[in-house]
């Protein structure tokens, strides 16, 4: 977990904050450690690039296959830019300011001027501040790029690029810090160990409102929507689980016992979710289809995210279950009682399974697994469920708010929506004059 | 000479066509189409939301012979592309004009 290392290395934090610099000669570097971050990242970027990319454009009608994976790919190459620029310094490095500190970090190492060979980092003691930089930025990609979801088949790629410049810079990066850089809610105790709330609900959240902002797709509800090709949507959705080790296991940012249990109960969870889903819609819709198989992985997969490192294989069970049903609801019922036109289920998924994750955290924490948390049901410890709490409202309301005056301001500026002409006639051919020939 | 066109069910071609080639018959055109019938269409649903499949996907075969083979050739078609279930297909015949073989420039029943 990245507080774990903040926390144990708290005190070489504040030697780092009073010399103001990354000190050259940490402590020793650990080769295992090193050799499974490196790992980790490779599989954390895997997630997007092709996974999220294929299990979206699986999803989308034919006309906008190219449009949507342009939106991942685009996004990971955007990401790595802006984090090499701006987003790694202000998320996890210390602000001089004490008290800005809380809420965002330093601009210290703009341009990663600060990194050498040989720095590191006290938020990882372990290994080089490189690893540690390119670890994290594999996360600052897929959480914008997992907004898509919910704005496929009718934003511009221009407003999509820029939507996701400042989306990172303004809303990621500060939560990111809030919880995992030294901010006020790692700090108040929030247990978040791979990014239920900061990844999830974060994302899920910005596409709840992003797709209340553009409105529904033209034709929805009356004309037939159906996925052009779920098999790469399968494909992409096994490229996630698989990669999804890198994310949850790899946030032990060490080798060692703590990203064992973290993979155990990730694989158990998504099983498990994926069961759940897909036998409720068996129940209910009669038929177990191939999309509610995958949904339901996902769903798991996002749920133990901040339960990773800190629940046994039980709490994983439970967790997986709830995820399968509660993800189910909202992606399927939900949507259709209020009737907005989250496409791909971006909010349907990610952000009530990340909010869901985060609260099931604090019911299913045990300190026998991971000595910083503390639960309610095995540990007695119901303080926790209120801290989970104030963590979900505080990152659903910033992430809401922020995300909505981000995008006004850029309909403002260059407008959001393609022209319904382009929408009918698809984004491949107009956006990036491709189509998808056979 | 008759043009026989008929709509059958995609898994029953090898069937259909082995029994018209013990009939004699030299060539037939084969066409992947859409359409519906009685059959109408299906329903197929992607987490809630239900899209309504109206045209199903049938083969399309078309046989042109000499009058008098018209009604074995119906025969064949018929006996060979049923299951009894509803969408079976339809067997449409029309009159035929004129056929030229474009290699050598025969007419009629000598192009058949």
């Amino acid at each position: 977990m990245k507080k774990l290392a903040h926390g144990a290395l708290a005190g070489m934090a504040a030697l780092v904050a009073m010399s103001g610099a990354a000190f050259a000669a940490g402590p020793k570097i650990d080769t295992g450690d090193t050799a499974w971050m490196l790992t980790s990242s490779a599989l954390v970027l895997l997630m997007t690039i092709p996974g999220l990319a294929l299990f979206y454009g699986g999803m989308v009608r034919r006309k906008n296959v190219l449009a949507t994976m342009a939106q991942s790919f685009g996004a990971t190459c955007l990401m790595t830019v802006l984090w090499y620029i701006i987003g790694y310094s202000i998320a996890f490095t210390n602000n001089p300011d004490a008290g800005l500190n809380q809420l965002i970090g330093g601009f210290d190492n703009l341009f990663l001027k600060n990194m050498t060979l040989n720095s590191q980092t006290a938020l990882a003691g372990t290994i080089p501040e490189s690893v540690y930089m390119f670890f994290q930025m594999t996360f600052a990609i897929i959480t914008p790029a997992l907004i898509a979801g919910a704005l496929a088949d009718r934003m511009k790629y221009s407003a999509f690029l820029w939507f996701m410049g400042l989306w990172l810079i303004f809303v990621y990066c500060p939560v990111a810090h809030w919880v995992w850089g030294g901010g006020w809610l790692g700090a108040k105790g929030a247990l978040d160990y791979a990014g239920g709330s900061v990844v999830h609900l974060n994302a899920g959240t910005a596409a709840l409102v992003t797709c209340l902002v553009l409105g529904k797709r033209k034709g929805y509800g009356t004309e037939n929507m159906a996925p052009h090709n779920l098999v790469l949507s399968v494909i992409g959705a096994s490229l996630l689980w698989v990669g999804w080790f890198g994310f949850n296991a790899g946030s032990a940012v060490t080798s060692n016992v703590n990203a064992g249990m973290a993979a155990a109960a990730t694989q158990i969870a998504t099983a498990t979710a994926a069961l759940s889903w897909s036998f409720i819609e068996w129940l209910i819709a009669k038929k177990p289809s191939v999309l509610g198989l995958i949904s339901g992985a996902v769903a798991g997969l996002v749920a133990i995210t901040p339960a990773s490192g800190f629940v046994d294989a039980t709490g994983a069970f439970f967790i997986g279950l709830a995820a399968g049903a509660v993800c189910y609801t909202s992606s399927v019922w939900v949507k259709k009682w209020i009737g907005y036109d989250d496409a791909l289920d971006a909010w349907g998924v990610h952000g009530v399974g990340g909010a869901l994750g985060a609260i099931l955290t604090g019911v299913f924490a045990k300190n026998a697994i991971n000595s910083l948390g503390k639960g309610w049901l095995y540990d007695g410890n119901v303080a926790q469920l209120g801290i989970q709490g104030i963590d979900i409202l505080a990152v659903f309301l910033y992430s809401g708010i922020v995300t909505f005056i981000i995008l006004k301001l850029i309909d403002l500026v260059i407008g959001l929506r393609v022209s319904p002409e382009v929408e009918v006639e698809g984004l491949d051919i107009n956006l990036h004059g491709e189509t998808v020939h056979g | 000479m008759k043009l026989i066109m008929a709509i059958i069910k995609p898994f029953k071609l090898d069937e259909v066509r082995e029994q018209l080639s013990a009939l004699g018959v030299q060539g037939m055109t084969v066409t992947e189409v859409k359409g519906y019938g009685r059959q109408k269409g299906h329903t197929e649903i992607y987490r809630g939301a239900e899209y309504a499949v109206s045209f199903l996907p049938k083969l399309k075969i078309e046989v042109a012979v000499k009058s008098e083979m018209a009604a074995a050739v119906l025969d064949a078609i018929t006996s060979k592309a049923k299951t009894g279930q509803i969408g079976d297909g339809k067997i449409f015949v029309t009159p035929l004009e004129q056929v030229v073989r474009i290699r050598t420039g025969e007419t009629d029943g000598d192009a058949l």
